[in-house]
């Protein structure tokens, strides 16, 4: 040890403080956004976020609409777009032609690449309008479901739904991504030996490629929750703004994400300001648990056969 | 056994066996149809995927190209009902935040890359990684409000530098990742034999390790660069926005994704004409900087030659 040139000590030294600032940054933003947080969690006490009142002139806060939203859109986004991504990840890995393989690759990371904003523009413009008066019409007067909750209620067009449909446009190139990159990890000879029992293509993939690759496309669809859940603009400027809680997918309701971005630089008094700093921590810490999951389930994946298929 | 008997015995066999046939052509026919059905699946959901992607470009270009001139690119904002105007103040400052952002973010994050590099394996580094992994998956806006709690709340105003900080801290996980990836790839028998001339191995590092590897992070950093360039929530209460030019980093200043932002959700058609312009901009950095990126990568291999 004492042998170690100065440069090399200076060096590792360096690169060891430049590393041990990503802890550092993690702890410091988890600290200070508690911080601003904790007015309002000491006011309103963990109810916070299972009560519904909120009132920014009498200064009763609580995020239990915000919460629903985050999670029903996000849980409607996975819906429609877990089977989609899979689907083009099969077709990616499986059955396109070397040709085709890399522009639809590049394509779907290009949809990763656009800006939440411009999606938000798109959903504004030409998504709301659609969904108002091609989709909503279609279920209410086509297929006479208007009676049943889930889709009760006038349609005015920012609805959870087009939060739902633009978040799974926006989180599918993820979850697309990792399974491809799970599948790619299913090793040949699975292929082959369910080939030569005859297998078909789907019955090999059903039954040989797609139960070893589980849990890393579990976990690639679980990081898409965890970009669902945190995803700010584009929800904004679709949901409605609403501090509502309803059954139905076409009323408008608020995600905790887009209730901090609608209204943080509008708050007027101290506690309302903490009380959205509040929400922001609940979010911090829900992506935090999702990603650590979803990481762990890709690396497993990534590293062999996971347990029995 | 009599030929009485075992004629029917045959007969019976034989049904049981055309039986079976059947039952197995049934079952390859049933196969063969959800194997179709399964694989047109499959390709029907890569038609639908590229479907949006088509669609969103489609808009942007037709409704955008109408409305990007000359003016755009050299005027800022004027009021709501008044003709002309643009963004040029926004993408000035976008350009702005952005350096602030690799200012902070690229030393950093290529700093880290390489302890994870030299590291591997160690209880540290993977600790490290695995919390830069989480430090990724932070929603953006909690990013914006952390910093807004602490550059904007003390100092009583908004700030570029402010923003550009929040940009700042999204881009180090990115390009931690990036760097440790690409030094990755780079192969140990060139370590070694650095090593072996007597190399220490800080100079391993830097004029080795690094230089090999430098196409890559560079692609890295693009990449960085082009999601950050493209974040709102982030900036809204700390760069706030500015309707008029501002070059200052202590200054409240306008960003083109929070113009967009704000023209969208505007209800002026007007305005609207102006935000699918800003977005055509955005959109065309956005992909510019990536297809830079996928160039770098290119020429990295170009150059291997392995």
């Amino acid at each position: 040890m004492d042998s170690t040139p100065v440069g090399d000590r200076l060096y590792q030294g360096v690169t060891t403080a430049f590393a041990l600032i990503i802890p550092a940054l993690l702890l410091f933003i988890a600290w200070e956004v508690l911080r601003g947080a904790w007015p309002a969690l000491r006011h309103f006490g963990f109810s916070f976020y299972a009560t519904s009142e909120w009132d920014d002139v009498n200064g009763r806060f609580g995020a239990a609409p915000a919460v629903f939203g985050t999670v029903v859109s996000s849980i409607l986004a996975l819906i429609i777009a877990t089977p989609l991504a899979v689907g083009v990840a099969i077709f990616l890995s499986e059955f396109a032609p070397r040709w085709l393989r890399q522009p639809i690759a590049f394509l779907v990371d290009l949809l990763a690449a656009i800006p939440s904003v411009v999606y938000g523009l798109w959903g504004i413009i030409v998504l709301v309008p659609f969904l108002r008066e091609s989709v909503m019409s279609f279920i209410r007067d086509t297929l006479h479901l208007g009676g049943l909750p889930l889709f009760s209620g006038p349609a005015y067009g920012p609805s959870m739904l087009a939060a739902g449909c633009i978040l799974a446009i926006m989180i599918l190139p993820y979850i697309s991504a990792v399974t491809r990159e799970v599948l790619m990890a299913v090793p040949r000879s699975q292929r082959e030996a369910a080939l030569a029992l005859g297998a078909t293509r789907w019955e090999m993939i059903w039954d040989a490629v797609l139960p070893y690759a589980r849990s890393g496309i579990i976990g690639g669809v679980i990081l898409g929750l965890g970009r669902a859940l945190g995803e700010t603009m584009a929800v904004t400027m679709v949901i409605g703004n609403r501090h509502e809680i309803s059954a139905s997918l076409f009323a408008p309701g608020y995600t905790m994400a887009s209730v901090i971005a609608n209204e943080f630089s509008e708050a007027t008094n101290e506690i309302h300001v903490s009380a959205l700093m509040a929400v922001g921590f609940g979010l911090l810490v829900v992506t935090i648990i999702v990603n650590a999951i979803a990481r762990w389930l890709v690396w497993r994946t990534a590293r062999g056969p996971a347990g029995a298929p | 056994m009599t030929a009485a008997t075992a004629r029917p015995r045959a007969e019976a066999v034989s049904s049981h066996r055309e039986l079976l046939a059947k039952r197995a052509r049934q079952t390859r026919g049933r196969r063969r149809v959800v194997n179709y059905v399964m694989v047109s699946a499959s390709y029907l959901s890569a038609a639908v995927v590229a479907l949006p992607l088509i669609l969103i470009l489609v808009y942007l270009i037709k409704q955008g190209a109408s409305s990007v001139g000359w003016s755009f690119f050299t005027q800022p904002p004027v009021p709501a009902g008044e003709p002309g105007g643009g963004m040029a103040n926004a993408m000035v400052g976008t350009l702005i935040l952005v350096a602030i952002a690799s200012l902070v973010g690229l030393p950093i994050g290529i700093g880290a890359g390489l302890f994870l590099a030299e590291q591997r394996g160690t209880r540290t580094a993977n600790a490290v990684r695995f919390l830069s992994d989480v430090l990724n998956g932070l929603p953006s806006i909690v990013i914006g409000i952390f910093a807004w709690q602490v550059l904007v709340r003390p100092l009583h105003h908004y700030s570029a530098l402010a923003g550009g900080l929040a940009l700042g801290a999204m881009m180090i996980p990115l390009v931690t990742r990036a760097t440790e990836e690409m030094t990755r790839v780079v192969p140990t028998s060139l370590r070694e034999a650095a090593l072996a001339l007597g190399y220490t191995k800080w100079r391993t590092s830097l004029s080795v390790v690094l230089r090999t590897a430098l196409p890559g992070i560079v692609t890295g950093a693009l990449v960085a660069v082009a999601r950050v360039a493209g974040e709102t929530a982030p900036l809204i209460f700390t760069a706030f926005g500015n309707q008029f030019w501002s070059f200052s980093p202590f200054k409240p200043i306008a960003a083109l994704p929070m113009s967009i932002y704000s023209y969208a959700i505007s209800p002026y058609d007007d305005w609207h004409r102006q935000a699918w312009a800003g977005a055509l901009v955005l959109l065309a950095l956005v992909f510019i900087i990536s297809l830079a990126a996928r160039f770098a990568t290119r020429a990295r291999y170009g150059l291997g030659g392995d």
